[in-house]
């Protein structure tokens, strides 16, 4: 290892692997007047993402999709209950988000990480206030009956932009979500139905049918530091920048949710820029 | 546009504020912060020798502990105290004191709509009464957006469950300083125009979120010498042993 230079700056006499680790916030900084992220992305530019849909077989929807590294598997099973007095019409929706400890270094076991409650809230904030799923389709016999939708997401792959892919899965998961055939039999409970040829009970819903979805919400979360905003950032460049942002918009340009937890001083042009 | 709100305010209108330091005894700072009905206790400890595991030890590190008012502690209140935390981190100076933590515990005594704001004033005249060095003050505001448009500050929890769109917006205190005008500036604009933290909940248009934005920060300018009045008055006739 050298001795500093005349501006104490060891970038010259360091490997830069050794920089990176040991000055993070200097290694980005000498990027950022390039207007380039290490990993030779435009500032404005977001990962590769990719969705694979109906990865888990024995769910009736499942998505799993990847931003860069970052990797959710989301699944979707659904259960028959009745609905509450209040809205006899409408089904539920419960989602559930887990990190287990294969995502990062960071989660060990016995006890959930701190991350993971607050995205789980978020996204469930951001499905049901979007609209995207009327809940009135979930119905199956008023007062009686209706779906209950279990969406869980687990986090495979913990690497910066954790509610983007989460949100990704899970409306890639609800889009290849299929409601399956229902019956009534004898008692008056809703069964099964597997086979189509049986006769002697009515089913309920005709056909395997999929959900409607309106108005998508897509979410970008950004990294602010002085006057760089650089888009979609990993882990890494997540935890030595002190400002995150996330903005969800939906199919038709509204505003769903803009959430930045504290950090430096945003001023309203920069605001303008993200959105 | 007039509007009729229950309570008969006009749509700018906050609620009556209350706010009270130094009420509890073995804390290093206390405040009780009241916006109408809602009423949120906050009490901070600190600093404390040592940072917890994944924190950077070259810097002060903040804790926050929520405590709702009925019920065990689950993901909502997780949430707030994320917020909290991202935002106190974001107003203190985290650099006098490296390697110690700060502990904040918020109590709602009640909730009448508002709740995360006052939560974060409340937070930050605690830590004023403790004597954490700040940069400066948070002041928190919550406006809604209504299914007609309107947007309406401070609301009540019927209102609130009632709008189609609600943000929670944070603030820095406008800034009364001796310094030249210049000094002050973030990008050009004057460093009170930025805010520290913006929570959204609902739908609403871009143009519907600016306005906010805007109503939230005239707002905060009342809420502003409402805090320094307070600060003030409370600094003059409170005498403290020890």
């Amino acid at each position: 290892m050298g001795l500093p230079n005349a501006n104490g700056d060891l970038s010259t006499e360091v490997e830069v692997d050794a920089f990176r680790r040991l000055f993070p916030l200097h290694f980005y900084e000498k990027h950022l007047l390039e207007s380039i992220s290490p990993d030779a992305r435009p500032l404005g530019r977001a990962r590769e993402t990719t969705i694979a849909l109906g990865a888990v077989a024995s769910a009736n929807g499942s998505a799993l999709a990847k931003i860069g590294s970052t990797t959710m598997l989301a699944a979707i099973k659904m259960k028959v209950m009745t609905p509450s007095l209040e809205t006899p019409d409408e089904g539920c929706i419960v989602i559930d988000f887990h990190m287990p400890p294969i995502c990062s270094p960071i989660v060990r076991p016995g006890g959930p990480a701190e991350a993971a409650p607050v995205v789980a809230k978020q996204l469930s904030d951001t499905i049901l206030s979007s609209g995207m799923i009327n809940l009135k389709e979930l119905s199956l016999v008023s007062g009686k009956a209706a779906w209950m939708a279990y969406l869980d997401i687990y986090c495979l792959d913990a690497d910066g932009a954790l509610f983007d892919t989460a949100l990704l899965s899970a409306v890639a998961a609800f889009s290849h979500l299929e409601i399956p055939v229902v019956s009534l039999n004898d008692d008056g409970k809703i069964v099964l139905s597997e086979e189509q040829g049986l006769s002697d009970r009515e089913p309920v819903n005709k056909e395997k049918r999929k959900i409607n979805l309106s108005s998508v919400p897509f979410s970008l979360t950004c990294v602010l530091h002085k006057n760089y905003i650089l888009a979609d950032p990993t882990a890494e460049e997540e935890s030595i920048m002190d400002t995150i942002l996330t903005v969800v918009l939906d199919s038709s340009s509204q505003l769903v949710s803009l959430h930045k937890p504290g950090g430096t001083v945003l001023a309203y042009t920069s605001a303008i820029q993200v959105s | 546009m007039e509007v009729d709100r229950e309570d008969g305010r006009s749509q700018n209108q906050l609620r009556p504020l209350a706010c009270s330091r130094n009420i509890l005894h073995r804390a290093h700072g206390s405040a009780s912060w009241s916006q109408g009905d809602t009423k949120v206790l906050a009490a901070v400890y600190g600093p404390k020798a040592g940072t917890k595991k994944n924190e950077n030890p070259e810097k002060a590190c903040i804790e926050v502990i929520w405590k709702p008012k009925t019920g065990q502690i689950g993901k909502p209140e997780k949430e707030y105290e994320m917020i909290l935390k991202r935002t106190l981190e974001s107003i203190c100076i985290l650099t006098v004191n490296p390697n110690t933590t700060t502990s904040i515990i918020v109590q709602v005594v009640n909730d009448d709509g508002a709740l995360l704001p006052s939560a974060i004033n409340a937070a930050c005249m605690a830590l004023v009464d403790a004597g954490i060095p700040m940069k400066h003050l948070a002041v928190a505001i919550c406006c809604c957006v209504a299914k007609s448009g309107y947007v309406i500050l401070d609301p009540t929890k019927l209102e609130e469950q009632k709008m189609k769109a609600f943000a929670y917006l944070v603030f820095p205190n406008s800034v009364r300083s001796v310094l030249p005008e210049g000094s002050l500036r973030v990008e050009g604009e004057p460093i009170e125009n930025g805010i520290i933290t913006s929570v959204t909940h609902g739908i609403m248009s871009v143009a519907d979120y600016f306005y906010c934005l805007e109503r939230g920060r005239a707002a905060s300018v009342k809420l502003s010498d409402f805090l320094r009045r307070n600060l003030q008055q409370q600094s003059t006739d409170s005498s403290r042993a020890g």
